[in-house]
């Protein structure tokens, strides 16, 4: 087997209230091996059989780039949270997002509604641009911003899963609670 | 003249053990109730007031996002609630019966292949059972389209339609998608989607 189910760096219960054990234990356990699993059956014979998971989810299509990309933004989803994070970023993030919308506060509205109005599965992103600025986007099922050249440094997962145990259709509430977990630290070494 | 939430003709634990009570009323009273109302807001001093939702969706490819996306949606689950209704036949019979074996071969080959686009179907969406002229096919779509749009790669009426987005089945099946596709076959009314056939 190449691909693995990376192990978390936090216990499956260490995020709760926020995000229930119930919903990792679904989300990390069922979704994220699956996918993990479905991308060895599949990329076995093909061209991608020796590929990176970045070139996967750069040139592949179809089931591979499906679970490939799955893969991948599920790796980066988990790894952005922590039991105790870093509440609000600094320096030269912190002057990123600010100089792209005025205030850190007008940046996590304008993220927060992005997440909101994506119809369907998929995710929200805060991605960095080839010249340095910072921009939000959303990707439909399992869409990936490197797909378009930009650095992916933070996302939301907006698949029902991620939420529907703890939530059901209250996304906004999700949303809200999203922000008391994310690591600033984590996502300014990513910027 | 505004689109109304259907009012559900049985219980909300009805569907038991099927579909449970919670899922039922989670899906129902917000997320239909949702689409109900923000396709009455979308529509709303249009100039598709008055007009029904199988004429707004059979022209959806000149309307907004927001009159696609809740149109589909407010038509779509009117359906499915409509062939969940307890108490019919289990399987097709007559007319119905005939054409599933004529086009599919039998009504167990007919499951299978609703089954595969159901649970094959990626991320949000629907598959269904559609009437083309004379002839059925099955057929999935993403997110709330469906087969009256002319905006669907696969179009005519739709008789029978599964939702698998994961709000129909996460709280009693979470991943197992599969599982909720079988007992939804359980559930449905072969004598409402006949009716539907026959119109």
């Amino acid at each position: 087997m190449k691909f693995e189910l990376p192990k978390l760096p936090y216990a499956l219960d260490a995020l709760k209230p926020i995000i229930s054990e119930q919903t990792l234990n679904f989300h990390y356990g069922k979704h994220h091996q699956a996918y993990v699993n479905n991308l060895n059956n599949l990329v076995a014979g093909t061209e991608f059989e020796n590929a990176d998971l970045e070139t996967i989810v750069k040139k592949a299509e179809g089931g591979i780039f499906n679970n490939g990309a799955q893969v991948w933004n599920h790796t980066f989803y988990f790894f952005q949270f922590a039991v105790a994070p870093k509440a609000i970023p600094e320096g030269k993030l912190l002057a990123a997002i600010e100089a792209k919308w005025e205030s850190f506060d007008a940046f996590k509205e304008a993220f927060s509604k992005a997440a909101a109005t994506l119809f369907g599965s998929g995710w929200a992103w805060l991605v960095k641009t080839d010249a340095g600025d910072l921009d939000i986007v959303q990707t439909s099922n399992a869409g990936n911003p490197m797909r378009d050249g930009l650095t992916p440094l933070m996302t939301c997962d907006v698949w029902e899963h991620a939420y529907y145990l703890d939530k059901q259709n209250v996304r906004p509430a999700y949303i809200a609670d999203f922000w008391k977990i994310i690591d600033w630290k984590v996502i300014e070494e990513r910027f | 003249m505004s689109f109304e939430l259907p009012k559900l003709n049985y219980s909300y634990s009805a569907l038991e053990p099927y579909i449970d009570a919670q899922t039922v009323e989670v899906h129902y009273s917000k997320h239909h109730q949702g689409y109900t109302n923000n396709l009455n807001n979308a529509v709303g001093g249009s100039e598709l007031e008055g007009k029904t939702i199988e004429e707004i969706l059979n022209g959806v490819s000149a309307q907004s996002v927001a009159v696609r996306n809740n149109g589909g949606g407010f038509y779509n689950h009117n359906l499915y609630w409509d062939v969940l209704t307890p108490g019919g036949a289990n399987r097709p019979e007559g007319d119905l019966l005939k054409a599933i074996e004529n086009d599919f071969g039998s009504f167990d080959q007919f499951v299978d292949n609703f089954a595969k686009a159901a649970a094959t179907r990626f991320g949000s969406g629907w598959a269904w059972l559609v009437k083309q002229g004379d002839k059925l096919v099955v057929s999935s779509t993403p997110n709330q389209d469906n087969p009256l749009m002319d905006v669907a790669d696969v179009q005519g009426t739709p008789v029978l339609g599964i939702d698998v987005w994961e709000h129909a089945y996460y709280l009693k099946y979470q991943n197992r998608r599969p599982e909720y596709i079988n007992a939804f076959m359980q559930a449905v009314n072969w004598d409402i989607v006949n009716d539907y056939y026959k119109k």
